[in-house]
């Protein structure tokens, strides 16, 4: 077990864990923020997906020991009220099934967005082919991620 | 209006404090899901609710909260439910708040999510339950404002008299109508007055999904929960012998390890409690990583488990399912559906003499199909929470069996059935594998044992390679053609591996003077259970693969084919047995026809035709595609569906997307194979799921507008889509798809 102060959405938390413990487990166990979802371990299917420093990372293959001082951003802390370009496109387009997947959709395509805010269809799918959508709501995401890029 | 007796239910009318609280919420992430979540905004919550009946308690303010007596597994019935109730109640959907209600079977009908048939079975009793509180509104108000109650009238939730001009809001009355007797006869809407079914609503959990907020089971938590895992036999044909737990017990955070016997020898287990390990190790600690750790790290020895019969209380009679010893394989199973094959299989149905017409047939055209098993592979692996105490037991999360898995709990813990509460989550999807909730039971079992509230997890591996997966198939279609390529005869010979598909009342049969239907199964110890549209989807993708290969041998259109079959069967059908209304059938095919240009060539693309009737409804899809690589550049699907009247028609088309996705995925890529009783593939690096670059790049979607009562949704659009796939794909390559996952295409 180990000490660590982690920089989650703009606060720092101290948590005591083992350093081999993945940030998602971290997240989801210790610190509450139960938005980042366990689907696969092995970053296969993207469900895990957070911003380190703003790129997207699978939490289930990041080791707390590894993270230091970088900023980690959750789906909690992507903005205040469900008002980020990318989650109000996916309420305009009503994207959701299920819904488990969409958290870590919607911070990879957030952090598409940021690197190329107006993606082709192609890079679409190519930056988002990470993301497994069991529901198959890939058309509509894409359909969202169009709809924030063009605001 | 239509006057209709309150009989549908009445007991969902009779006061409910448990409804009406919400359930016995515990836990901050319950509570968080229930309230705040779905509150829009510019929404006022009121001081105080006033319960009408099990389905919706309304405010001094006038708003109301719903409840969505369903499980939630992704098909939209907690936006979809909560409409047909607002519809008959006449409010402005924008003042209405949703919860999941808990289960309760004297309250609400078939609280399942399964068989397409949430909408359809409940219909009645969701119009009758806003129907009731709107007639007791109503006589609130007649009372106070002294006229009859046929003078009152309502208009998006407010109440009116005309003649004397008097107007209140139902948060006026609401504490009035709460005590009105339920009324023995209420108004019903005519379909065509309808302004909130058959309007787009976007999902009520919406913004809780983008937001992240704990909907999901894996969500739930409370104060001083423990983390449980399990370690399952490696290979089906195999039992626990020993572990060694004081190796992992001192490592930081465990708090016990032992063995786990999910149902007693003696218990004679419900149609829900398929189960592959009966006995498995469970660890317990204080996280998930802890456990996982110590799972890994945990010496478990195992030995082959001998032949065993297990006890089930079927529908109406016991009966026993026998589990063969050995280590099974997939090269194996190849080799026993081969020799089955051959062997006269059990006939299921018989028209006329197809033996004879076989002999004197011109020509007989003879193919073969197979499909592979499946993991259902949802999102969202299994868990479950159980908090049992000394005389109650409450199990909450993600299961589409509730009422099933409150059975079954009950009887593993030896409490009677009204102390087990059940709540249910939103599901990180399901397609079937929900519906075995043995996971609940072994939640609550280790509760019992640790005296502490617990959360159950299982890991992608764990769930993938622990059973209950959708069977393997093999079918043999037949055809008699005569020297003018009439066809006068149709075989299909199906089997399975443990369990049979054929659906052998359904078209072509009825069409066909002479037809012949049969069917076998050969035991394994390898589990099975329904996935989305269990044996449609195997006979779908057969069936209407081979019809395509007919018609093209007969020289024929091949959905003229198709039409001209089910003229015969709507005109002068062959037997009494007929699952389908051939007319409905043939109208979504000339739908589909129309909609996709299908008699103009669409310029650079193969197109292949499929349709299928299933959960009630009628599916028909059109396929345009390029092939690139041996893969398959799906450019567009078009649909055609009959479900009757449709509730949400944007949520329907996302379901129909949907259905074309995972039926295209499930066609080139699905596929669990074995090596000596273990699975080949343990997580999405070897099982291999539709992702977006293989999704298609445009799908149309059309219903059929007619005012049927609502059919299913969630599965009748995802078998036919992998026939008009292979249809297509043949179109463009010249080679047949017959073997699931067509990225193979081969049987040996």
């Amino acid at each position: 077990m180990a000490v660590f102060n982690l920089n989650v959405n703009g606060k720092t938390h101290q948590v005591d864990v083992d350093p081999s413990t993945p940030v998602l487990w971290v997240l989801r166990d210790h610190l509450n923020l139960l938005g980042t979802k366990y689907g696969c371990g092995v970053a296969q299917c993207g469900a895990c997906t957070i911003h380190l420093d703003g790129k997207a990372v699978r939490s289930c293959i990041t080791f707390v020991d590894s993270v230091g001082d970088k900023q980690i951003t959750t789906i909690e802390g992507l903005s205040e009220d469900g008002d980020h370009l990318v989650q109000q496109a996916w309420l305009e387009q009503d994207v959701a099934q299920c819904g488990y997947c969409q958290s870590g959709q919607i911070m990879s395509a957030a952090a598409l967005l940021n690197e190329n805010p107006h993606p082709s269809d192609e890079e679409i799918e190519t930056a988002m082919n990470g993301n497994i959508c069991r529901c198959g709501t890939y058309l509509r995401i894409k359909e969202a991620i169009k709809t924030a890029s063009k605001v | 209006m239509t006057l209709v007796k309150t009989t549908y239910n009445r007991r969902s009318f009779l006061k409910s404090s448990l409804a009406a609280g919400g359930g016995l919420m515990i836990g901050f992430s319950w509570l968080a899901s229930a309230c705040s979540v779905n509150t829009p905004k510019e929404l006022t919550i009121p001081d105080e609710w006033f319960e009408i009946n099990a389905y919706l308690k309304i405010g001094e303010n006038g708003v109301v909260t719903i409840f969505s007596p369903n499980p939630e597994i992704g098909q939209n019935v907690k936006t979809s439910m909560p409409m047909i109730v607002a519809e008959e109640l006449d409010v402005d959907w924008k003042n209405v708040l949703v919860e999941q209600a808990p289960l309760d079977t004297v309250k609400y009908t078939r609280q399942l999510a399964g068989g397409s048939d949430s909408i359809r079975t409940t219909w009645s009793a969701l119009r009758m339950a806003g129907a009731t509180a709107r007639t007791m509104l109503r006589e609130a108000a007649a009372k106070a404002w002294n006229v009859s109650v046929e003078e009152v009238t309502s208009e998006t939730g407010v109440l009116m008299h005309e003649g004397s001009g008097k107007k209140a809001g139902y948060g006026e009355f609401a504490s009035v109508a709460a005590q009105v007797a339920v009324p023995e006869k209420v108004d019903l809407k005519e379909l065509d007055d309808f302004s909130i079914v058959g309007t787009s609503r976007k999902n009520v959990d919406g913004m809780g999904i983008v937001t992240g907020k704990p909907l999901f089971g894996l969500d739930y938590k409370v104060d001083g929960m423990l983390y449980a895992m399990l370690i399952h036999p490696p290979a089906f044909g195999m039992k626990l012998k020993s572990f060694d737990p004081d190796e992992v017990k001192s490592m930081p955070g465990i708090k016990d390890v032992f063995t786990l016997k999910t149902f007693n020898d003696d218990y004679k287990r419900q149609w829900s409690d398929t189960i592959s390990f009966n006995e498995q190790v469970v660890i317990i600690g204080n996280s998930t990583w802890e456990v996982w750790n110590a799972k890994l790290m945990l010496n478990v020895e195992w030995e082959l488990s001998a032949e065993s019969k297990i006890s089930m209380a079927g529908w109406g009679n016991d009966y026993e399912v026998n589990v063969p010893a050995g280590l099974e394989s997939t090269f194996g199973h190849i080799a026993k559906m081969k020799e089955m094959a051959k062997k006269p299989g059990e006939i299921v149905r018989r028209d006329g003499n197809p033996e004879e017409e076989f002999k004197n047939a011109a020509r007989v055209i003879e193919r073969t199909y197979t499909a592979p098993f499946l993991a259902h592979s949802p999102m969202e692996p299994m868990n479950f929470f159980a908090d049992v105490k000394a005389d109650s037991a409450v199990v909450v999360g993600p299961i589409q069996s509730p009422e099933y898995m409150g059975k079954s709990v009950a009887e593993r813990l030896g409490l009677p059935l009204d102390k087990v509460e059940v709540q249910m989550t939103r599901m990180g999807g399901g397609f079937g594998r929900r519906l075995y909730g043995h996971f609940g039971v072994e939640a609550a079992v280790i509760s019992q044992k640790m005296k502490a509230p617990v959360k159950l997890i299982y890991t992608r591996e764990d769930e993938m390679t622990a059973g209950i997966y959708r069977p393997m198939y093999h079918a043999v279609y037949r055809a008699a053609l005569d020297t003018d390529n009439n066809l006068t005869a149709f075989h299909v010979k199906m089997g399975g591996i443990p369990e049979n598909a054929l659906h052998a009342n359904r078209f072509p049969a009825g069409a066909l003077d002479n037809y012949l239907a049969e069917s076998w199964e050969t035991d394994s110890n390898i589990s099975v259970g329904a996935m989305r549209a269990p044996g449609s989807n195997f006979n779908a993708a057969a069936e209407q693969s081979f019809l395509d290969e007919l018609a093209e041998e007969m020289g024929v259109d091949p959905i003229q084919f198709r039409l001209d079959l089910l003229k015969r069967a709507q005109e002068n059908p062959v037997g009494e047995n007929n699952d389908y209304d051939a007319s409905r059938y043939a109208g979504v095919l000339e739908m589909v026809r129309e909609k996709s240009g299908w008699n103009q060539a669409a310029e650079g693309k193969s197109r292949g035709v499929a349709a299928y009737f299933c959960h009630r409804s009628y599916a028909a899809q059109v396929v345009d595609l390029v092939m690139e690589n041996g893969e398959p550049k799906v450019e567009k699907v078009y649909n055609a569906i009959d479900c009757g009247i449709v509730v949400n028609p944007d949520a329907a088309v996302n379901m129909v997307e949907g259905s074309v996705v995972d039926g295209i995925g499930t066609a080139m890529y699905g596929e669990l194979t074995f090596s000596e009783g273990q699975p080949d593939q343990n997580n999405f690096d070897g099982y291999r799921l539709i992702r977006y670059t293989e999704a298609p790049k445009k799908i149309d979607v059309h219903f059929v507008e007619n005012n049927i009562h609502p059919t299913g949704l969630g599965e009748p659009p995802y078998p036919p889509v992998m026939a008009a796939l292979a249809n297509a794909m043949y179109k463009a390559t010249g080679t047949r798809y017959y073997h699931q996952p067509f990225i193979k295409n081969s049987f040996d």
